[in-house]
């Protein structure tokens, strides 16, 4: 042990390494391509799940309100965890939540929904997959902000405490 | 559901046995001195669990059992049976899977193979060992447990990404993790070995055995997955200094780093130091890569999936790891009397060093540039990208005289030397030099670098071939990889120097001229196959003094999940590829067409190939000697 400064300073460094490796893992937010935010809605067309009615992308939205387009389906397990944040979303006046079912059975959508509570004021049935790559979807859970038929922001993967903040804080 | 379940307990019990071998173990080293036979079983038994664990998630795959999340996530039943296996370690779970079989089946082999050594060595090795396997046993099912449940069982999967749809991809990763693996007995045993003061001669050639097997798998690791790149990512390239390709090369320049001091060390008792931290860089850098590459902090194919539970569970072990290792070499190793400072300076040992510098020069700026854009957005949330200008302006100068020092460095006998009748040294040099101006002078612009760095390295390429037929086959396998490393760098350079490029905008009849090369494009097929849907364009290549080509890239429209690939197509011959590429511009008839002449490149896969028939050979040498 002739220097016992050498041992103490690499050990510095590699704390202050680690340090900053786990601030870089904080700030690690899945990459959004640039272009995809503040697009138009994609068009679309495609069938309701509680009834037959066929609708398209330009009477589904409305200008005057906030949208929130969750793509979810019963076998998605993250969906189960971010339900309640939609279900919390369902009282407010400013936005109304609506999904699209991706290749779900009809059935097991309605048992999810029964079991979970149902927070969407409609569905759109894609039992395809087709709606939600035109919406350029990664996969389930996915959601999308939309306002003046704009999408204003996408997140992807499931919604938690901070995103369910950040969406109100939009809204407000 | 029931191999799942197999599987899922399988791993369980692995790790109680994990934790049975580490108190077996402490107990064997404090009072035994014979080996305790309890813990060989034990070894056993716990490859044996993970092979099931493994054998189950695989026959999952092939029975597309959509019960299991991971099998959900990246199979679909129509994909082709060979990609149903090899999506089994095509994905975040199942390759830390494929990663702890590895680790058991070494410290398997480690037990068995290692005669000769005091039992205090092997014991300890182990207990270092199943440190690592416990912190991949407790990664898996804490945080990627690849036999999680899904309910109700979905009818399909989400299909495995296209891009991983290749045979080079299917072997890449088994063949990459061998290496990394391999370093981890490097990293244990060299731990051990200072703890009780071990590091010497004889311990020197007993793990240069594991050094030299790493190193070959390590090496064509890396080379499968660049030409992977080169043919499947349509970029016409075999290296992009992507953070990726970095964190594989930084292990890789430990490990051949490691590669020449242990030849010293068996040798001569110095160097202990730097081979006691390049063992322990070696793994720590493999761990980097792996944190790097799964936490989500950089984006690429091998992020399979974004989860910072999973990044923080690595970069704590990790730096365990680290500190674990730190305060071992700091209070248990004893640097050798005789130290570097004492070497003759004309010998083989300071060429060595000299190579030595030169690597660890070259390790660091890959380093810096893979991770100083990583802690400057963290610091000051400014975003730069560190491209291949940066690299290729910091690493090409200093090749010069690695390159030279290449050259002359295994002329010199160990301990000391002297420069007589080596004149056939600067003959050599001449000739180079003259011959690399003459094919420098016709094609380039920049011609002093150029010149000067061709003639370095067709320099080393006639020194080493000399040496095949000069020297009586006295250390064969390292002419053999410092030959393959020159015609390496040659091809490279060559390469570089003398590729070309054309890029336009062709609607199906068109013809694109130019003053050397009409590329004409004739027409347009379509296919179907089982789970995508081919668009094959056929082009015809002329070219002045030559015959017509005809190549017929492809553009795949995989539909689970639904993306567009392209496949190059690309003629090899011995010393050029074609190289041809399409892709849609959107909404209009015309597709974007790419036609690269690249010279020398089956050269740069042959000498990779060489480097490790170098390693190959020694391994086996070695072996038979014994």
């Amino acid at each position: 042990m002739k220097n016992k400064l050498l041992p103490i300073f690499i050990s510095l460094i590699f704390i202050i390494v680690f340090i900053l490796f786990y601030k870089g893992l904080q700030n690690t937010n899945i990459y959004t391509p640039e272009t995809k935010i503040s697009n138009k809605i994609p068009s679309f067309k495609g069938d309701l799940f509680y009834s037959d009615e066929t609708i398209n992308s330009s009477n589904f939205f409305n200008s005057d309100k906030f949208y929130l387009l969750n793509v979810w389906s019963s076998w998605c397990v993250p969906c189960r965890k971010e339900h309640t944040f939609l279900m919390n979303f369902k009282e407010s006046k400013k936005i109304e939540v609506v999904g699209i079912n991706y290749k779900d059975k009809k059935i097991n959508a309605e048992n999810f929904l029964i079991e979970l509570g149902n927070p969407y004021k409609k569905i759109i049935f894609d039992q395809e997959g087709i709606i939600a790559i035109e919406w350029g979807a990664y996969g389930v859970p996915e959601t999308f902000l939309i306002k003046d038929k704009v999408i204003i922001k996408r997140y992807i993967g499931p919604l938690d405490e901070k995103t369910a903040k950040e969406i109100k804080s939009i809204i407000k | 559901m029931l191999y799942s379940s197999i599987g899922y307990y399988a791993l369980i019990l692995g790790l109680g046995i994990s934790l049975i071998l580490v108190y077996f173990s402490i107990k064997n080293f404090q009072n035994s001195s014979t080996l305790n036979t309890k813990i060989l079983s034990f070894t056993f038994l716990q490859f044996f669990l993970v092979v099931i664990s493994f054998a189950c998630l695989i026959i999952s795959f092939v029975l597309s059992d959509f019960s299991n999340e991971t099998v959900f996530n990246n199979s679909h039943t129509t994909k082709p049976l060979f990609y149903k296996i090899a999506g089994t370690w095509g994905n975040h779970e199942g390759s830390l899977l494929l990663w702890l079989l590895v680790l058991t089946l070494f410290i398997l082999i480690f037990f068995l193979k290692t005669k000769n050594q005091p039992l205090k060595y092997k014991l300890l090795t182990l207990i270092f060992q199943q440190i690592i396997i416990i912190g991949f046993f407790l990664f898996l099912i804490q945080t990627s447990n690849p036999f999680n449940f899904i309910f109700p069982t979905p009818e399909e999967g989400m299909g495995l990404n296209p891009i991983l749809q290749d045979p080079a991809l299917a072997i890449h990763p088994p063949i990459l993790y061998l290496g990394y693996v391999g370093s981890s007995i490097i990293f244990s045993s060299a731990l051990a070995a200072t703890y009780l003061n071990l590091v010497s001669k004889v311990w020197a050639s007993h793990i240069k055995k594991w050094i030299i097997a790493s190193w070959v798998f390590l090496t064509l690791g890396i080379l499968l997955g660049s030409i992977w790149a080169y043919y499947e990512l349509g970029w016409g390239g075999f290296w992009f200094w992507d953070p990726v390709e970095n964190v594989s090369l930084m292990p890789w320049l430990a490990l051949t780093t490691l590669l020449h001091c242990i030849m010293v060390l068996e040798k001569k008792q110095v160097l202990t130091s730097w081979v006691i931290i390049l063992s322990i860089s070696t793994f720590t850098l493999s761990m980097c890569g792996t944190f790097l590459v799964r936490s989500g902090i950089l984006n690429s194919v091998h992020t399979f999936a974004n989860d910072p539970e999973r990044g923080l569970f690595i970069l704590v072990f990790l730096f365990s790891l680290i500190f674990i290792s730190l305060f071992i070499f700091f209070f248990f190793h004893k640097s050798s009397p005789n130290n570097s400072n004492s070497f003759f300076w004309l010998s083989k040992e300071t060429s060595i060093i000299i190579n030595n510098w030169f690597m660890m020069y070259f390790l660091s700026v890959v380093l810096i540039g893979t991770i100083y854009p990583i802690f400057l957005e963290v610091l000051s949330s400014q975003k730069i990208s560190v491209g291949p200008p940066f690299y290729h302006k910091l690493i090409i100068p200093f090749l010069i005289p690695f390159l030279m020092a290449m050259a002359i460095g295994p002329k010199l006998k160990w301990i000391k030397s002297n420069i007589v009748d080596k004149f056939y040294l600067v003959l050599f040099f001449a000739i180079s030099i003259v011959l690399s101006f003459l094919i420098v002078k016709k094609f380039s612009t920049n011609l002093l670098i150029n010149t000067i760095l061709v003639s370095s390295a067709l320099y080393l390429f006639f020194i080493t071939l000399r040496d095949f037929f000069i020297r009586k086959y006295s250390n064969i396998s390292q002419n053999i990889a410092h030959f393959g490393f020159s015609l390496l760098i040659l091809s490279i350079l060559l390469n570089n120097l003398f590729s070309s490029e054309i890029i336009t905008n062709l609607k199906v009849g068109e013809t694109f001229t130019s003053s050397k090369t009409k590329i004409v494009f004739k027409s347009i097929n379509q296919k179907q196959e089982k789970n995508y849907k081919s668009i094959i364009a056929n082009f015809s290549i002329e070219n002045i003094n030559e015959k017509i080509e005809d190549l017929s890239p492809e553009l795949r429209i995989y539909n689970q999940p639904n993306i567009v690939t392209s496949e190059a197509d690309i003629k090899t011959t011995l010393l050029l590829d074609k190289f041809i590429v399409i892709n849609i511009v959107q909404n209009q008839d015309y597709f974007n067409v790419r036609y690269q002449v690249k010279p020398f490149m089956l050269w740069i896969w042959i000498s990779v190939i060489v480097i490790s028939f170098g390693g190959l050979l020694s391994f086996f040498k070695k072996e038979h000697e014994k």
